[in-house]
């Protein structure tokens, strides 16, 4: 009998293991006072930018979206675009999307880079279990609870159509980083340190997760404004520009292009991502069709 | 005072009390640091941690604490695998005495300066102290590839069991390759480390590798990284192979090939840093295998001798004892196995990784990828860690029952673990972002609990050894004359 035990208790952690995840669990519901149309001037002038905080300079004034693209804002969007033309219903790797047209980059063959070529590309997928929005072929609807949260699951071209359509356009890396964190290096929008209670992060114990179950998930945009939401009390992440949200909750796909490679970077870090990657320098890349519950963007103009 | 000086001659003097200090000075670094992330980050320890022993933790210099933390862990190992090396292997005393001496002073002023330095505000001073620690160790390796030096007739092989051409010892000469090679290969990282170190700029490989265009210095940086743990685990596995007293024809055939993978290995990492850099992969690949193909040599001869000692009492055994006389001492099995079991955890990821890149890592986000690159040597560092371990309790005599569950608990309890990292690492080929944290929950808890108890372990075996040196006729009296050459079997 003694023998069993291990064996037996290996076989339970294992079993769990295979666990499926209720991917509609119930999420609270948090009004947040911020408002998701807002946007926020930043200045022309010098900034410290990267992890050095090396001298940079953006000689033009800006404006960036206060907070990401909600999934009411981007579902508006999608209903009014796919009545108007704009995108259109159609397949990414043999599962249904919504594709629009974008006009291809500059191919310059170097290792490891692809073509993105001129014509239909996915904005989202359609069939995804992590989307937090419905559709019945003609309307987009957020899901219940989702409504102020960011809209994820949203290709890079996806949020790139969004931002034309809005009269702007992705910011560039270097605009976003300035807008993060300021004129002083500092690590984080709001300063040097990161407490659990400041942004939503992996295993920051917000109101959102249960490591225990489905993990992290998203909270509503600007909800760490330094407001208490029954027992929880947030610290405010603003960033020095009044931007919400610019470290942790979704990466945030950004609007460069650059030469020899196919891949687009984020920034900002995410609900799934330990407080290394929310500091402000911190870069990921990923192809311009990938699409994550992880991840999200904002306008700039 | 006697008392003191005789522990003292003990610790620092004897090839087993060296080893002893060094595995439990990278014990309590491993301990210490291994706080201040992952779970132990979540659990809120991290916290407490840097509180209570006054760290300084600047955002921006995560990077610059990570290498230093590396370095200075690897510089213990290496201090390991040159203690072994100058126990196992003929050279003049004069040569022993320096490179130990020369070594110890090394890694200790690493270790303790360049923590201090990286966690602890930045003291210039124990910067300098922390780089004339791994310039020592640089010479004392520059002084054990000339007591290596296998052209001296006076380390000839007579023995024809062994690899020889006309009496030159093949298995000295691998030694030698392997030595030369890492001293050289050095200079790939102390070069850049120099070049960013003054600028005051720190990065790591695994967050640069996508971009298309990296300096000649990163690639500096990536080659450097790279050989120097390939070249850790050839060395480590010429020392098990000498320790097991590897002869015979597969002795003569993986010694060569030993040595020409040393060589063509470490020419396809420096070629990183010059125009041959678009086939320098191609190289590795290549310089890879015979090291490979001689490491599996030595498995199947130790393997066999294993079965062969274990059932020399039967006429004909069967499969059942067989397998009983392969696995009945984990000890001389588990480094073998371990070596085995990389293949599944390291080499075999690698090659997958290398052969469907652009087809399905690439596709994913360039963390992902990190994930996998940093799991991998991660799960490979510590594959080598294990197997100084059951070496080391083969040399502090452990017998019986306990023999076997220290031996056992360690092969067990890191496979447990690594092969939880392996499945974290590729969890994206099963299991999608929205639906992974049940899966995530049940390798973390296999990693945390395999690795955590292998601390526990070794904190026992090490809590044992501490309370043996009070002893007047402890196990240390023993250990002190011993040369790990008169252990050989």
């Amino acid at each position: 009998m003694k023998k069993l035990i291990l064996p037996v208790i290996l076989l339970t952690v294992l079993l769990a293991g295979c666990a499926t995840v209720d991917l509609n669990a119930p999420i609270p519901a948090f009004e947040t006072g911020i408002d998701p149309s807002a946007w926020a001037k930043i200045p022309a002038g010098a900034f410290l930018s990267g992890q050095e905080a090396e001298p940079a300079t953006i000689d033009y004034d800006y404006e960036m979206m206060v907070t990401d693209v909600t999934v009411s804002q981007y579902t508006a969007f999608l209903t009014e675009s796919l009545a108007s033309g704009g995108v259109k219903s159609g397949e990414f790797n043999g599962k249904k999307a919504i594709v629009g047209f974008y006009p291809g980059d500059e191919f310059r063959a170097v290792k490891h880079e692809e073509k993105i070529e001129a014509g239909d590309w996915i904005l989202i997928p359609l069939e995804d279990p992590a989307s937090r929005f419905s559709f019945d072929g003609s309307v987009f609807a957020p899901k219940p609870g989702y409504e102020n949260h960011p809209m994820t699951n949203v290709t890079w071209f996806g949020a790139r159509a969004y931002c034309l359509a809005q009269g702007g356009r992705l910011p560039t890396e270097l605009e976003w980083e300035k807008a993060a964190r300021g004129t002083d290096g500092r690590a984080f929008p709001w300063g040097e340190e990161i407490p659990l209670n400041v942004a939503n992060f992996y295993s920051s114990r917000d109101p959102f997760e249960d490591m225990s179950s489905f993990g992290s998930r998203t909270s509503p945009v600007g909800f760490f404004n330094g407001q208490t939401y029954g027992h929880y009390v947030t610290l405010s992440n603003a960033s020095p520009y009044g931007l919400y949200d610019m470290a942790g909750n979704v990466w945030q796909w950004t609007g460069n292009v650059y030469a020899g490679m196919h891949y687009r970077f984020l920034r900002g870090g995410s609900k799934d991502t330990y407080d290394m990657d929310l500091r402000a320098w911190v870069r990921n890349n990923a192809t311009p069709t990938y699409f994550s519950p992880g991840v999200g963007f904002r306008c700039a103009r | 005072m006697h008392f003191l000086q005789t522990r003292f001659n003990y610790l620092f003097k004897t090839t087993k009390g060296l080893i002893l200090v060094a595995i439990t000075m990278i014990g309590l670094e491993t301990a210490l640091f291994g706080m201040l992330s992952g779970p132990m980050a979540e659990f809120g320890v991290r916290d407490w941690v840097i509180k209570n022993l006054g760290m300084q933790i600047v955002q921006a210099e995560r990077e610059g604490r990570i290498i230093i933390l590396y370095h200075s862990i690897a510089m213990g190992v290496v201090a390991i695998e040159t203690y072994m090396i100058t126990s196992l292997v003929r050279m003049k005393p004069f040569y022993v005495s320096a490179v130990r001496v020369l070594i110890t002073v090394g890694y200790i002023l690493t270790m303790i300066f360049g923590m201090g330095f990286a966690y602890w505000g930045h003291n210039w001073a124990l910067h300098g102290l922390y780089i004339t620690g791994l310039s020592l160790i640089f010479f004392a390796g520059t002084l054990l590839t000339i007591a290596l030096w296998p052209w001296n007739k006076e380390y000839s092989q007579p023995n024809r069991e062994y690899a020889s051409i006309k009496g030159f010892d093949m298995e000295r000469a691998a030694f030698f390759t392997t030595a030369l090679a890492t001293l050289l290969s050095v200079l790939f990282g102390a070069v850049p480390g120099s070049y960013f170190g003054n600028g005051f700029q720190t990065f790591l490989a695994e967050n640069i590798i996508r971009l298309p265009e990296k300096s000649l210095m990163e690639f500096a940086v990536i080659g450097h990284l790279h050989i120097m743990l390939a070249l850790i685990c050839i060395m480590i596995t010429l020392i098990i192979g000498r320790w097991l007293d590897f002869k015979g024809i597969m002795h003569k055939i993986a010694m060569p090939l030993m040595i020409l993978g040393a060589i063509v290995l470490s020419l396809g990492v420096w070629g990183v840093v010059t125009p041959l850099e678009p086939i320098a992969h191609m190289v590795i690949y290549v310089g890879a295998t015979p090291s490979m193909l001689a490491a599996l040599l030595l498995l199947i001869w130790s393997w066999d001798k294993l079965i062969r000692q274990g059932t020399a009492q039967f006429k004909k055994p069967n499969i059942l004892q067989k397998l009983a006389a392969l696995t009945d001492d984990p000890l001389r099995f588990g480094p073998t196995w371990q070596m085995l079991f990389m293949n599944f955890t390291t080499s075999g990821i690698g090659i997958f990784m290398a052969v469907k890149l652009d087809e399905i890592f690439r596709v994913w986000p360039a963390r992902e990828e990190r994930i996998e690159l940093t799991g991998h040597w991660h799960v490979l560092s510590a594959i080598v860690a294990t197997i100084i371990l059951l070496y080391y309790g083969d040399m502090i005599g452990l017998k019986g029952k306990i023999r076997k569950l220290y031996g056992w608990s360690i092969i067990i309890l890191s496979d447990i673990a690594f092969a939880s990292v392996t499945i974290f690492e590729m969890k994206r080929l099963s299991v999608s972002e929205a639906a992974q944290q049940p899966l995530v929950n049940t390798v973390m808890l296999l990693m945390d609990l395999g690795l955590g108890l292998l601390l526990v372990l070794l904190a026992v075996t090490l809590i044992w050894r501490l309370l043996d040196l009070f002893r007047n006729k402890g196990r240390w009296v023993e250990e002190v004359d011993h040369e790990l050459s008169q252990e050989v079997k």
